[in-house]
């Protein structure tokens, strides 16, 4: 990337960019802005941008009204729990279709992919209904399995995309040097395959966090999530912008940092092997 | 039921002198995010001081996501609600499938005999009373004084749909933001389905004949649809199709509306100076008519039950208890004062001259008493519900309804189109359910 | 080469995943067919028995079924191709050499990580909104009527908002596939005196083939199934301008609370998205085999 490049053309390419980034991230700053207004200046008219005054009484509030600190919990239990279950269970599958392909594996591949395209809501009477034999109803572990069973397909394709990437040569070297299976796994494959199996952490982590019909649906109290939360939120009597801001921030606050923080690590593994 | 009571007292005894701690009941309560329930919920301490076995586990829900909820749940007999907030349309549907648990039982210092008779019947199936009205509501007009006094016009106690429309043109100023009349719009049955229907009343209009037949293709129903949308176009702020209470309550509130007609629990909100720029200018007026006897005024109560499905149904009843009876209106009047009370429940409120000092008191009551869900329309109906059809079809077609209704009112179907689609998808509905032989 | 205890392993190590994805898939999709046959409304307990196919007839005759048709189809394209667009142009653009790149990568990626509730509240209330929103103060401020985004434009403003979740992703891996392509065969293009729109059309297009198919790929799996966002602004409506297919189900299924017509939409909806993915597979599935 060592291409000689004009200051001035740098300088328009940044003012391009930033410009660009602002108005994507534009809604996000306005609702984290709005979330420390008072509520009459949230619907003023100009609005007013920077030059209000300041208050944390909106989450003050939206904290009396709902314990943040559960929904919050549950949601990293839900989003970390079906992630971990959900890797573990692929990852095995998807180095068996990477490095042992059969005729079929491609079909395989879509066929799993295709199970997502049943839409929730048209099974939503017998699940509950399944889940209320199994006394699974506003459990964590119900949803947990439920989402894990969801992004099930992604976690496999990710995983697979990126362990093809991986030369055979080297497994083949390390079973030269008589490493038996479990050590090829161990010692040669993993190392190699963190960060794509971190990129596939990461990105499935979002996925379930901001899931929001399972985890509405089948939930009530005990392992409510901030998908949950939000829903009390969302049109309350009166002037609701500022709290709904800040309920808003708080629900996004925790995966938008995690995301900002990893985002490298993120990126490297989402080309679902579409980079050769 | 005496002798179980009394092992019961035995067993607690036995415990306490073993120096066994009785076990804290859980109960789960689902409720709708409105302001007196998220208020309750600021009181808690004293239904804990009262009842220290008992703990309560609040899901508090944006209405719709309630509904569906909740529903899903009875329904599927799932078990995870103690005590449910349901309003006058569910309690005779769900207390008819058996789904509800009697409340005659409540202890006798709830006084059911002191809840509003209109509020009592719309909660009552077969004899027992199957849900405990938290707060009652109708609708009523709501009206800036200062913009009527400056157009040299006074608002009538009793407004007709005429008078209605004149002051709406003399308070409509577009350049100033200042719109003469605010009215639901946005598509729901419990939305615009509601406005529509309990106007419709005050037009001669009905969903249903008396065997049944959807009645859209009616005279009554175009000229209740017409005066509506001519009413809004020409008075009403941009957008309003996607207006709801809540928006429209904003609006209000912002004082971008001249007159606002709705719910009548409205009026502690838009009286209130923390929220409302114009608390002090607003006046109340019984919603209008068309000289045919009826209003076009509903009637709703959000009140608590207790679904057959729960395991903890004591502890549900005193909770129940707790949150409804004379003793709660009190609690919060001496906390939050008389204008916050949960309105529109108890005769008893309504005769305490305190009470009677709140500016809408008169006003909420006289609208209640001027719905009769069992009488709601002009012409005879086969159904109960002032605003709504108290059968399980009407969520799905007073919806379906209610977004053609919203179409015409967003200028993409005329009013002849719009009906003409209702009488059609509700003809369909309903002779798929077997109302229509 | 596998041998044959290696391929014996892989299919132990394959199996769990498949035997759950089976359960996942047969175990509802058996309950909906059943359901879907059956007079089941969660409101009537006592009616039931098979209806010779009612819940079918029903929801495919439905005057709201073709517009939902459509407008899915229209959603998911709508949204395919503002993302393909923006998201080449917006990497092409973040791929060239500027001050605080990663700074810029951070802020283009965040509305990846709104939930959709979130997101489609935020864009109704605090700028749709025609009183309050951001939009019509601005309209206000230029002198214009304010524009009525939900109530005229419906399907297009949740394209709008669905676009906006979903760009940040196609700017990624389209990002991402770029930097991978080699400098040298730019610049030698570029000596040889390749006009820009030409290094684009031949040398990166082509290159970026693969990451479109995989961003239409994985989009239209998500994008088929969007309804919150259509609940939380418009409902469907005005009308049925942004009912989509799951929408349409939804409001079987939990406004109806006919759970046998809305099982019966489940199996139209799993027959139509299997019909888009044949096509969807044969259309570009090339592109994916190495």
């Amino acid at each position: 990337m060592a291409r000689a490049v004009s200051t001035r053309r740098k300088s328009f390419n940044t003012a391009a960019a930033w410009s660009v980034a602002m108005l994507l991230f534009f809604p996000i700053l306005w609702t984290i802005l709005t979330s420390f207004k008072p509520e009459p200046q949230a619907v003023a008219s100009p609005p007013v941008f920077l030059g209000f005054d300041w208050t944390w009484q909106n989450y003050i509030d939206v904290n009396q009204q709902r314990d943040y600190l559960r929904f919050f919990l549950n949601s990293v239990i839900i989003a970390v729990g079906s992630t971990l279950l959900g890797l573990v269970i692929a990852i095995p599958a998807a180095w068996s279709m990477a490095f042992v392909p059969g005729r079929r594996t491609k079909d395989l591949l879509m066929w799993m992919l295709s199970t997502k395209m049943m839409p929730a809501v048209g099974v939503l009477v017998p699940i509950y209904l399944i889940f209320k034999t199994l006394g699974l109803l506003d459990s964590r572990t119900g949803l947990v399995i439920v989402l894990t069973l969801m992004n099930l397909p992604i976690i496999v394709w990710m995983l697979y995309t990126y362990f093809k990437e991986i030369p055979g040569e080297i497994l083949e070297a390390a079973r030269m040097d008589g490493a038996g299976l479990k050590d090829e796994i161990l010692y040669v494959l993993t190392p190699m395959a963190v960060p794509g199996i971190a990129s596939t952490l990461l990105l499935n982590i979002i996925l379930a966090w901001n899931e929001a019909f399972w985890t509405i649906n089948l939930t009530v109290t005990d392992a409510a999530p901030l998908t949950k939360f939000i829903t009390s939120f969302s049109s309350p009597q009166g002037l609701f912008y500022a709290k709904l801001s800040a309920a808003s921030t708080m629900a996004i606050a925790p995966i938008l940092i995690l995301g900002w923080f990893s985002q490298k690590q993120l990126v490297r593994g989402l080309t679902f092997g579409a980079v050769k | 039921m005496k002798t179980t009571y009394r092992a019961l007292l035995g067993a607690t005894a036995l415990f306490a002198l073993a120096g066994i701690a009785a076990a804290e009941t859980t109960i789960t309560v689902a409720t709708v995010n409105n302001g007196d329930m998220i208020r309750m919920q600021g009181l808690m301490d004293d239904f804990y001081a009262k009842n220290p076995d008992i703990k309560v586990e609040w899901v508090t829900l944006e209405e719709n996501v309630l509904r569906q909820n909740v529903t899903t749940d009875i329904a599927t007999q799932g078990g995870q609600y103690d005590v449910l907030t349901i309003g006058t349309y569910e309690v005779p549907i769900w207390g008819k499938q058996g789904w509800l648990v009697s409340l005659n039982d409540l202890p006798a210092e709830y006084d059911i005999d002191d809840l509003l008779p209109a509020i009592r019947g719309g909660l009552t199936v077969d004899g027992n009373l199957m849900a405990a009205p938290f707060y009652g509501e109708s609708s009523m007009v709501m009206y800036r004084t200062d913009l009527m006094e400056a157009a040299g016009m006074t608002m009538p106690e009793a407004p007709t749909w005429a008078d209605i429309e004149k002051a709406a043109a003399a308070m409509t100023d577009k350049s100033k933001e200042q719109y003469g009349i605010c009215l639901r719009g946005k598509a729901g049955w419990g939305e615009n389905g509601a406005f529509l229907t309990a106007m419709s009343n005050s037009f001669g209009a009905r969903w249903f004949d008396e065997n049944w037949v959807p009645q859209f293709d009616q005279p009554e129903w175009k000229a209740t649809l017409d005066f509506y949308l001519n009413l809004m176009n020409s008075y009403g702020p941009p957008g309003a199709s996607n207006n709801g209470f809540n928006e429209n309550l904003t609006l209000f509130q912002q004082g971008k509306c001249g007159m606002w007609i709705d719910a009548t629990v409205a009026a502690s909100f838009v009286t209130n100076p923390k929220d409302s720029t114009v608390a002090e200018k607003v006046g109340f007026a019984l919603a209008p008519d068309n000289g045919l006897g009826k209003r076009g005024n509903w009637l709703w109560a959000w009140s608590l039950a207790i679904p057959a499905s729960s395991q903890k149904q004591d502890a549900a009843k005193a909770f129940i208890n707790w949150a409804t009876n004379k003793d709660y209106l009190a609690l919060v009047a001496s906390k939050e004062g008389w204008a916050n009370v949960p309105p529109g429940t108890r005769t008893s409120l309504y005769a305490n001259p305190e009470y009677a000092a709140v500016p809408f008191a008169k006003m909420t009551l006289d609208s209640i008493n001027a719905a009769d869900p069992t009488a709601p329309t002009v012409k005879p109906v086969p159904y109960v519900g002032v605003q709504f059809v108290a059968i399980p079809e009407f969520q799905g077609i007073g919806t379906s309804v209610g977004q053609e209704f919203s179409a015409a009112l967003a200028g993409q179907k005329s009013a002849d189109e719009a009906l003409a689609a209702a009488q059609a998808l509700v003809t369909d509905e309903m002779t798929a359910a077997g109302y229509i032989k | 080469m596998p041998t044959q205890s290696s391929r014996a392993a892989a299919r132990l190590m394959l199996s769990p995943t498949v035997v759950l994805l089976l359960i996942w898939m047969i175990v509802p999709l058996a309950f909906t067919l059943w359901f879907s046959l059956q007079r089941y409304n969660l409101l009537y307990p006592d009616r039931q028995g098979f209806n010779d196919f009612a819940n079918y007839t029903r929801f495919v005759a439905s005057p709201a079924f073709l517009a939902a048709i459509t407008n899915t189809l229209i959603l998911v394209l709508g949204v395919l191709i503002i993302t393909v667009v923006l998201g080449t142009l917006i990497a092409l653009l973040i791929d060239q050499p500027l001050w605080g790149q990663g700074a810029v990568r951070i802020l283009v990626i965040s509305p990846f990580f709104i939930m959709p509730p979130v997101a489609a509240l935020i864009w109704k209330n605090m700028f749709m909104n025609p009183t309050n929103g951001l939009f019509a103060e601005a309209a206000k401020y230029l002198g214009l009527p304010p524009f009525d985004f939900l109530g005229q434009a419906p399907l297009a403003s949740i394209i709008l908002i669905v676009a906006w979740q979903w760009l940040p992703f196609a700017t990624l891996i389209l990002l991402t596939a770029l930097q991978s392509l080699s400098s040298e065969e730019l610049e030698a293009a570029e000596m040889d005196g390749a006009s820009a729109a030409a290094r684009f059309w031949y040398i990166m297009l082509p290159h970026l083939a693969r990451s479109i198919t995989v961003v239409i790929l994985i989009q239209t799996i998500f994008l088929l199934g969007i309804f919150g966002e259509i609940l939380v602004t418009t409902n469907g409506g005005p009308g049925t301008a942004s009912t989509t297919l799951p929408y349409l189900i939804f409001k079987e299924a939990l406004l109806d609370f006919d759970a046998g017509t809305a099982a019966a939409g489940g199996v139209v909806a799993v027959i139509l998205a299997n019909i888009v993915a044949i096509f969807l597979m044969r259309a570009i599935g090339k592109n994916l085999d190495s």
